[in-house]
C-alpha cells in the first residue's frame, strides 16, 4: 500500500510524457554507451564492496561468535554506528585521516621524507570500496556472528577429530552450515552499495555515477523525469534478478540445525594463537572503524585556539536568530522517537512476513521474497515523489503528516528485519515443531514457545538495525520534516549549509551525539530480551 | 519482559500511531486557517517574524521544506493538481523558465514590488516575485596566499593562468546549484561558442569537481578544511558568513570573494502564489508581508543572501565584509531554461568523460 501504489503512480505518469510506454526514452536509453557504462560500473563496485566486506568482516563474526571477552558487547554496538553516518561526515573523517593535508600523509611525508603526500585517495574507486566497508562491516558482523554463535561447535569438533585439517573443517563444515546467513547479509550488502548515492556522488566526486545517482540527476537537475522513472524501473528489474538469484541459492543451501545457547559455544581467549587471531581483528576495528570516529570526535572539542565545548554547549541554546526555531539538541529527542517507532512498526510487520516467506508449500511465497526486499532497492528520490502525487486524497492524505516519517523509514527498514530473521527462522528443524504440536501445543503455543525462544535474538539483531536505519535516514526525512521537527542527521546538514568554524564544529559535535545516541540505543536494546534464550 | 508484554505494546502503539492523524484532522476543522509555505531545505527566519504574522492575521503558518531547491519545485509541479501548499518560495533564475512554463502560478502585482529594483523583476507578469538574491562567485583563502606570496585572482582568464594550477575546486553542475549558476557566469561571460573551450583549458589547469557545496567547501577547502584548493565557487556574502559564525570574534573574514565584473552569476529568488490556493487573500498578505521590511531585514543573518527591498537595511556583518558585484554576468532566463540541459550535457562531456 504505501510501496507500490506510490511507485505505480510516479511510474505511470513519468512515463506517459515519454512516448507510447516510454519507448523514446527506453530508445535513447539504450543507444547511449554512457547508461550502460553507469550500468556496468554500478554493478561491478557493488559486487566488488560485497567481495571486500565480506573478507574484511567475516573473521569480525567469528570473534564475536565464538570468544568471551570484556566489552564484547560495547565493541559490536561501536561496530555499527558508521552505519548512522551522513555521507558528508564520513567525508569529512576520512579527509582527517587519509586526505591530502590529513593525518597519515602527514605522518608519512615527514618519517620518509617525501616531496608530496603518498596516499592520494580522495574521488578515486578506493575511497568509495573503503567508504563501503567501513559502512556495511557491522551488517555481516551481525547476520552472520550471531547465526555463528548459535551453531554447535560440536560439528566442527567431530570432524576435527576424525582428522579433518582445520582449513577442512572449515569450507566443508562451518562455511556450508553459515551459508544461509553468509547469503543473506551479502544480498543486503550487496543492494546497499547497488542502490549506493551519498558515498558516490560526494566521496567518490564526479566521475563515478551509479543509476541512483544518474535517477537524481535527471529527475531533480534535468527534469528528465521519464528518463528518471525508466531507470527506477531498470534498477527495480535487477534487483529482482539479482534477488531471484539469491533466493534459489538460499534454498539449495538453507540446512536444519540445531542451535546451542551463547553460553556453550563460547570460549575463553587461551593460547597464542587465539590472541593473535583476535588482536589482528581488533586492530581491523580500530584502524578501519574507531580511527574515523575518533577523528570526528576530536573535531568536535577542537577549535582553532584549542580544547573547547562551546560546539557542545551551543547545541542547547535556543536563539531566534539561529539555524532551528528550537534548541538544536531537541532534535536528539526527534530522532529517537522516530527511531522507536520504526522499530516497533517495522518488527511488527517484518515478522509475520518472514513467517510467511517458510511455508515452502506455496508457490506464490517464492516470488513474494523478492519483492519483499524491492523497498530497499527503489531511489528515495523516485518514492519520494511518488508520495507526492500518490498519497494526496483523503483517507490517504498522508503528504504532510509527521506520521510519513517512521512509515517511510520502516519501508527501508523491515528488509534488514526480514533478512536477520529468516536464516534463523528456516533453520528450525520441521521434528521441533511437529513434536510441540504432537504434544497438543495450539499454533500460537508452538510459535511463542518454540519459535520465538529459538529466534529472538535474531529478531534483537533486525530490530537493532531498524533502529539505526531510522536513526541515520536522510533522503526520506528531508523530503517530510518540519523545521520544528529536525532528526539528528537533518540538523548536521543543516550546520554544514552555511560557512563559519561555528557551524562546522556544531556538526561535528551532533555527529558525535548521533554516534553516541546510536551506540547508547544498542547497548539498551541488547539488554531487553524478547524471551529467554533458545537452550536446544 | 515477556513475550506477550511486547506484543500488546505493540499493538497500542500501532493504534495510537493511527489514530494521531485521524485526531488532528478532526481539530482542524474548529482551528484557524492554515496558510502553507512550501520551500527548499536552507529557508530559514525568525520565529518571531511568523508569529507577528500569524497574530496579524489570526492564522497558523505551516512551513514545508521540501528537500533542494531542485526537488521542492519538482514536488510542486508534481502536485499541480492538488497543491500542497498556497506559497513556493525558492525558486531562482535557472529554474524559473521551468516553473513558468508549467503554470504553477497565479500573477499578483504586489505593491511591494516598486520597491524592488527593475533588474531583479524577471517575470514581468508578475507571477514569480523576487525576493532576494546572491551571487555565486569565486572565494579564496586569504591566509594561503599570503602565505604563499601569489596575489589572488582576479578574473577567469587567471584562472587558466599556470601560477594558478591545481587550486580549484568547483561543484558539479549537473548536481549542484552554485555549480550550474558557476557554469552559468562563464556561458555569460565566454559566450555560447566560447565556453567550452575554456572549461577544457581549466580541466587542463587542474580543476578539481566535487558533487556538491558541502564537499567543495568541507572537504577541499584550505580555509574550511584539511583540504588542497585555496580556490573554491561558493557565494559573495561566503566571507560575512564565516565571521558571523566564527568560533572567537574576528576583525577581518578568513576569505574573501572575487567580484570583479564578468565573474559573477546573480541568483535571485522568488516567491508566488501556487494556483489552487484555499486562501488566496491570505496569500497575498504573505508575499506583501515577504517584501516588506521586517521580513527583508531579517534575511540576511538567517539566509546569508542580500534582501531584494531597496530600503532594508543590512547588518553591520554585511556592511563590513560583504562585496556585492557591480555588474554581474548577464544571461536571459528563458535562454536558460531552452538550453540548460544541452550545457550541462555538453559541461559534463568536456569535463569528466
Amino acid at each position: 500500500m504505501f510501496f507500490f501504489y506510490p511507485l505505480a503512480s510516479i511510474l505511470g505518469v513519468s512515463l506517459r510524457e515519454g512516448g507510447p510506454w516510454g519507448s523514446d526514452v527506453i530508445g535513447r536509453l539504450f543507444s547511449s554507451w554512457i547508461y550502460v557504462r553507469v550500468l556496468w560500473f554500478t554493478t561491478w563496485q557493488a559486487a566488488l564492496s560485497t567481495v571486500l566486506t565480506l573478507a574484511v568482516a567475516l573473521p569480525g563474526a567469528y570473534v564475536f561468535a565464538r570468544y568471551r571477552f570484556p566489552g564484547k558487547t560495547l565493541i559490536l554496538s561501536l561496530t555499527a554506528v558508521p552505519f548512522v553516518l551522513p555521507s558528508v561526515v564520513v567525508a569529512a573523517a576520512f579527509q582527517a585521516l587519509l586526505g591530502e593535508r590529513g593525518l597519515l600523509n602527514g605522518w608519512l611525508m615527514g618519517a620518509l621524507n617525501l616531496p608530496s603526500p603518498p596516499i592520494t585517495l580522495d574521488h578515486t574507486i578506493w575511497f568509495i570500496l573503503l567508504a563501503h566497508v567501513f559502512y556495511n562491516y557491522s551488517v555481516i558482523v551481525r547476520i552472520v556472528g550471531n547465526y555463528w554463535s548459535r551453531l554447535r561447535p560440536v560439528t566442527a569438533e567431530a570432524a576435527k577429530m576424525l582428522g579433518a585439517s582445520p582449513w577442512r573443517v572449515f569450507f566443508e563444515i562451518t562455511v556450508p552450515l553459515l551459508m544461509p546467513a553468509i547469503l543473506a547479509a551479502s544480498m543486503l550488502v550487496f543492494i546497499f552499495c547497488f542502490s549506493s548515492f551519498g558515498v558516490i556522488l560526494i566521496l567518490g566526486g564526479p566521475r563515478f555515477s551509479t543509476i541512483e545517482v544518474e535517477i537524481y540527476r535527471q529527475a531533480v537537475h534535468l527534469f528528465n523525469l521519464p528518463m528518471a522513472a525508466v531507470l527506477s524501473l531498470l534498477q527495480i528489474l535487477l534487483t529482482l534478478a539479482f534477488m531471484g538469484v539469491y533466493t534459489t541459492l538460499q534454498r539449495s543451501s538453507s540446512l536444519p540445525v540445531y542451535t546451542e545457547s551463547r553460553s556453550v559455544t563460547e570460549k575463553r581467549i587461551t593460547g597464542m594463537k587465539d590472541w593473535i587471531f583476535v588482536g589482528a581483528n581488533g586492530l581491523v576495528i580500530l584502524i578501519l572503524l574507531c580511527a574515523p570516529i575518533a577523528a570526528l570526535m576530536v573535531r568536535s572539542f577542537h577549535a582553532q585556539d584549542g580544547f573547547t565545548l562551546d560546539f557542545y554547549r551551543s547545541l542547547f541554546m535556543y536563539r531566534d536568530q539561529s539555524l532551528f526555531p528550537i534548541a538544536p539538541i531537541a532534535a536528539t529527542l526527534y530522532s529517537v522517537g522516530f527511531a522507536l517507532s520504526t522499530l516497533v512498526l517495522s518488527v511488527s510487520i517484518a515478522l509475520p512476513a518472514a513467517v510467511l516467506l517458510t511455508w515452502h508449500r506455496f508457490r506464490i511465497v517464492r516470488f513474494l521474497d523478492p519483492v519483499l526486499m524491492l523497498p530497499l532497492a527503489t531511489s528515495a528520490v523516485t518514492l519520494g515523489f511518488g508520495f507526492i502525487i500518490a498519497l494526496d486524497e483523503p483517507p490517504l492524505n498522508l503528504r504532510t503528516s509527521l506520521a510519513l516519517i517512521p512509515l517511510a523509514h520502516t519501508l527501508v527498514a523491515y528488509p534488514f528485519v526480514v533478512r536477520s530473521v529468516l536464516p534463523a527462522l528456516r533453520s528450525i528443524p520441521k521434528e521441533l515443531k511437529e513434536a510441540a504440536s504432537i504434544l497438543g501445543a495450539t499454533p500460537l503455543q508452538v510459535f511463542f514457545g518454540v519459535i520465538m525462544p529459538i529466534v529472538s535474538r535474531a529478531v534483537m539483531v533486525g530490530a537493532v538495525f531498524a533502529f539505526t536505519i531510522s536513526i541515520g535516514e536522510f533522503g526520506a526525512t528531508v523530503l517530510v520534516a518540519r523545521p520544528q521537527t529536525p532528526t539528528m542527521t537533518l540538523a548536521i546538514y543543516r550546520f554544514l549549509g552555511q560557512p563559519g568554524e561555528m557551524n562546522y564544529g556544531c556538526a561535528m559535535a551532533m555527529s558525535t551525539l548521533l554516534m553516541a545516541v546510536t551506540a547508547g540505543g544498542f547497548l539498551l536494546l541488547d539488554r531487553i530480551r524478547i524471551a529467554r534464550e533458545g537452550e536446544f | 519482559m515477556n513475550t506477550h508484554k511486547i506484543l500488546v505494546l505493540c499493538i497500542i502503539s500501532a493504534a495510537v500511531a493511527c489514530t494521531i492523524p485521524a485526531c488532528t484532522k478532526q481539530e482542524k476543522a474548529s482551528e484557524p486557517p492554515e496558510l502553507t509555505v512550501m520551500t527548499h531545505d536552507s529557508f530559514k527566519v525568525s520565529e518571531r517574524i511568523i508569529k507577528d504574522f500569524e497574530q496579524s492575521y489570526g492564522c497558523k503558518v505551516v512551513i514545508l521544506k521540501s528537500g533542494d531547491a531542485g526537488t521542492a519545485l519538482n514536488q510542486a509541479i508534481l502536485s499541480k493538481k492538488n497543491p500542497l501548499a498556497d506559497i513556493f518560495y525558492g525558486i531562482d533564475n535557472t529554474f524559473m523558465g521551468r516553473a513558468l512554463k508549467e503554470d504553477l502560478f497565479e500573477p499578483y502585482n504586489a505593491p511591494g514590488l516598486r520597491d524592488i529594483p527593475g533588474e531583479l523583476i524577471l517575470d514581468k507578469s508578475g507571477r514569480l516575485l523576487p525576493v532576494d538574491f546572491g551571487d555565486v562567485c569565486l572565494n579564496f583563502d586569504k591566509a594561503w596566499f599570503a602565505r604563499k606570496k601569489i596575489t589572488p585572482p582576479a578574473s577567469l582568464e587567471d584562472l587558466l593562468k599556470p601560477g594558478y594550477k591545481d587550486l580549484l575546486v568547483v561543484e558539479n553542475p549537473a548536481t549542484s546549484s552554485p555549480g550550474l549558476a558557476f557554469l552559468l557566469a562563464t556561458i555569460g561571460h565566454f559566450g555560447e561558442e566560447g565556453y567550452i573551450e575554456f572549461w577544457k583549458k581549466l580541466k587542463s589547469n587542474g580543476v578539481l569537481v566535487s558533487g556538491g557545496w558541502e564537499d567543495a567547501y568541507w572537504g577541499q577547502f584550505t580555509a574550511a578544511s584539511k583540504g588542497t584548493r585555496p580556490v573554491v565557487v561558493s557565494y559573495a556574502s561566503s566571507p560575512p558568513a564565516e565571521v558571523y559564525f566564527s568560533k572567537t570574534p574576528l576583525d577581518e573574514a578568513p576569505t574573501a570573494a572575487v567580484v570583479e565584473p564578468g565573474t559573477v552569476f546573480r541568483q535571485v529568488e522568488f516567491a508566488g502564489i501556487l494556483k489552487g490556493t484555499k486562501h488566496p487573500e491570505l496569500a497575498r498578505r504573505f508575499v506583501d508581508y515577504m517584501l516588506n521590511i521586517p521580513f527583508q531585514e531579517d534575511i540576511p543573518l538567517q539566509m546569508f543572501v542580500f534582501p531584494a527591498n531597496k530600503h532594508a537595511g543590512l547588518p553591520e556583518v554585511f556592511t563590513k565584509y560583504a562585496v556585492l558585484a557591480e555588474e554581474p554576468v548577464a544571461l536571459n532566463p528563458d535562454t536558460i531554461s531552452t538550453n540548460r540541459e544541452a550545457w550541462i550535457e555538453a559541461w559534463t562531456d568536456a569535463v569528466l568523460r
